[in-house]
């Protein structure tokens, strides 16, 4: 009698389960997961525009002997990590100025939060409006009698250092670093600043003991995040990056959509690549919060 | 941090977020504005009578487009996701870390690249050049996002009160509706906006499955961008920011006048 009573629970609960999570597991792993399997068979020749062709790593191939796939890797890691330097040490700075701000802020509050919701293609085609040879800077600049002509002006879209999509990430993401530090700092930093305080650490020792190992976790997690984002988003480097060389992700598409339609599944695979790097991305922000979190754990 | 400091970096944080936006407001309300100058020579709303004029027609169905699918998405993502939230953030089970793992990639995996294996398949179905197709790829991103943010407000949802209530002899229906909805409302609401948000500005997915046929606000603005209408280019990425401010407001009044601090 009771073992039939476990049975039935256990039954009504695993009904329970396929109910509540159903829907969502069917969606993410029938067209996220099915869309990331069918792109790679396409990679691997499956469906191609000539036909069945069976597997061949032809397209994986070429997309990974092209030259231009190692210059566009290192120009793509060189923006996301820089945008995400930046965005780190000005959310850094923001969080610690924030911190123990009173309530009657409360429009500073709103207008730092600001770029959490705006898209991103907004920003750029603001940064456009701004940054451009044309742009606002380069009016005021001239309006000074500092520069002569717009041709005077220092390329910051469409240029080698890709000035203008890093600053379009920067923009957005240091509200989110400085939401991540600032939990952290919510969470008693300050307590154990005080405790430093009276056992007589200086500023500089406060900060190396105290604050940087405790902000160190969240703030890797969050910069690695933004710099997966940063390594495969799409509408930024398209619209202020250089046709030569492109960034990844510019990259894949424009293989993608390339009038040859041979060029489809390597620009499949190029997308792949990047899902894969940014998978990397996230897998090592995950440990690197565990690891720290149990070193921290053990050590407490 | 000193006071004296703070009073330098908070002003400078404050301009930085809102320099982005003076080109734009002054494009889009210029009349005439040549090189040189710092401002526009001429003052007026030509690029928004543009929009509301016969020629404009085309972005006004583009901004209907965008709020339909967007809401669609939205509505969709909450509906699915609140089970599925609930499940997770209140039951331990064996597998658990498998279906958080499948929730939080898609979620950083980029959504274009998820748009390029599927849009064969969406071909077989009929599901390319469709307002379905692109809902679909939307919620690929868009539905592991609003299960995220419910699984963390149901992970602080209190179940016995719905326990209370059942001894009291209240109903299912009445459970959710009087009980739980309250309880968990502000998560839903901020669930469903960013569910929104992440819709409404997608571009490439939707130009991926929906082949150009799906016209929404990002695509005109990137088919504007090319062009040399700056005004009307500056009004439509107006448009666009308009329903990120109304989230933002929103999601203050809905986590209580408190909400906005709380967060920090």
């Amino acid at each position: 009698m009771r073992l039939r009573l476990r049975a039935s629970t256990r039954l009504k609960a695993g009904i329970g389960a396929i109910l509540a999570l159903g829907p969502t597991l069917t969606i993410v792993v029938g067209l996220f997961g099915g869309g990331l399997v069918l792109g790679a068979l396409q990679s691997l020749g499956h469906f191609s525009a000539a036909g069945m062709e069976g597997p061949t790593l032809r397209y994986i191939d070429a997309v990974l002997t092209d030259p231009d796939l190692w210059r566009s890797t290192l120009l793509t890691v060189y923006v996301a990590g820089a945008a995400t330097v930046m965005a780190a040490v000005i959310g850094l700075i923001a969080a610690v100025a924030i911190d123990g701000l009173g309530r009657r802020h409360t429009l500073f509050f709103f207008v730092f939060q600001i770029p959490l919701t705006i898209p991103h293609l907004v920003i750029a085609v603001s940064m456009l409006f701004l940054l451009a040879p044309s742009g606002l800077i380069s009016r005021i600049a001239a309006a000074l009698g500092l520069i002569e002509s717009a041709a005077q002006f220092p390329l910051m879209v469409t240029d080698a250092a890709g000035i203008g999509i890093i600053l379009t990430y920067v923009w957005k993401e240091v509200p989110f670093i400085a939401l991540m530090v600032l939990s952290v700092l919510k969470s008693g930093v300050n307590d154990l600043l005080d405790v430093g305080r009276t056992l007589n650490a200086g500023p500089w020792q406060r900060w190396r003991m105290i604050m940087l190992p405790m902000i160190t976790p969240a703030l890797g997690a969050a910069c690695l995040i933004v710099f997966a984002y940063n390594f495969a988003a799409f509408e930024v480097p398209y619209l202020l990056g250089r046709t030569y060389p492109m960034l990844l992700p510019v990259w894949a598409w424009r293989q993608y959509s390339d009038v040859d339609l041979m060029a489809r599944p390597s620009g499949i695979a190029t997308g792949l690549l990047i899902a894969s790097m940014v998978i990397a991305a996230a897998l090592s922000a995950t440990l690197l919060v565990r690891l720290t979190g149990s070193r921290r754990g053990a050590s407490g | 941090m000193p006071a004296g400091m703070r009073r330098i970096v908070l002003p400078l944080l404050g301009i930085g977020v809102l320099l982005p936006f003076v080109p734009l407001l002054l494009w889009a309300f210029s009349a005439r504005w040549f090189y040189p100058d710092p401002f526009p020579g001429q003052w007026g709303m030509r690029a928004w009578r543009y929009l509301w004029g016969p020629a404009g027609g085309y972005i006004v169905s583009a901004l209907a487009a965008s709020i339909g699918l967007s809401a669609a998405v939205a509505l969709l993502s909450v509906l699915i996701g609140i089970p599925a939230g609930r499940f997770l953030g209140l039951y331990r089970f064996r597998g658990k870390w498998l279906v958080l793992l499948l929730v939080l990639l898609p979620i950083i995996v980029p959504p274009f690249t998820v748009a390029m294996g599927l849009h064969l398949w969406f071909l077989k179905l009929g599901l390319a050049e469709t307002v379905a197709g692109v809902i679909l790829s939307h919620l690929t991103v868009c539905l592991p996002y609003a299960v995220f943010v419910l699984w963390g407000v149901f992970s602080r949802y209190n179940p016995e009160f719905e326990d209370q209530a059942r001894s009291l002899g209240v109903g299912r229906w009445l459970i959710w509706r009087r009980v739980m909805l309250p309880l968990i409302g502000p998560g839903v609401i901020i669930a469903a906006l960013f569910a929104f948000l992440l819709s409404w500005g997608q571009y490439l997915a939707t130009l991926i499955i929906g082949g150009g046929r799906v016209v929404t606000l990002p695509i005109v603005l990137f088919a504007l961008i090319g062009g040399s209408d700056r005004p009307v280019a500056a009004v439509v990425s107006l448009l666009l920011v308009m329903p990120a401010m109304a989230a933002l407001l929103i999601s203050a009044r809905s986590l209580g006048r408190r909400g906005m601090i709380g967060i920090w």
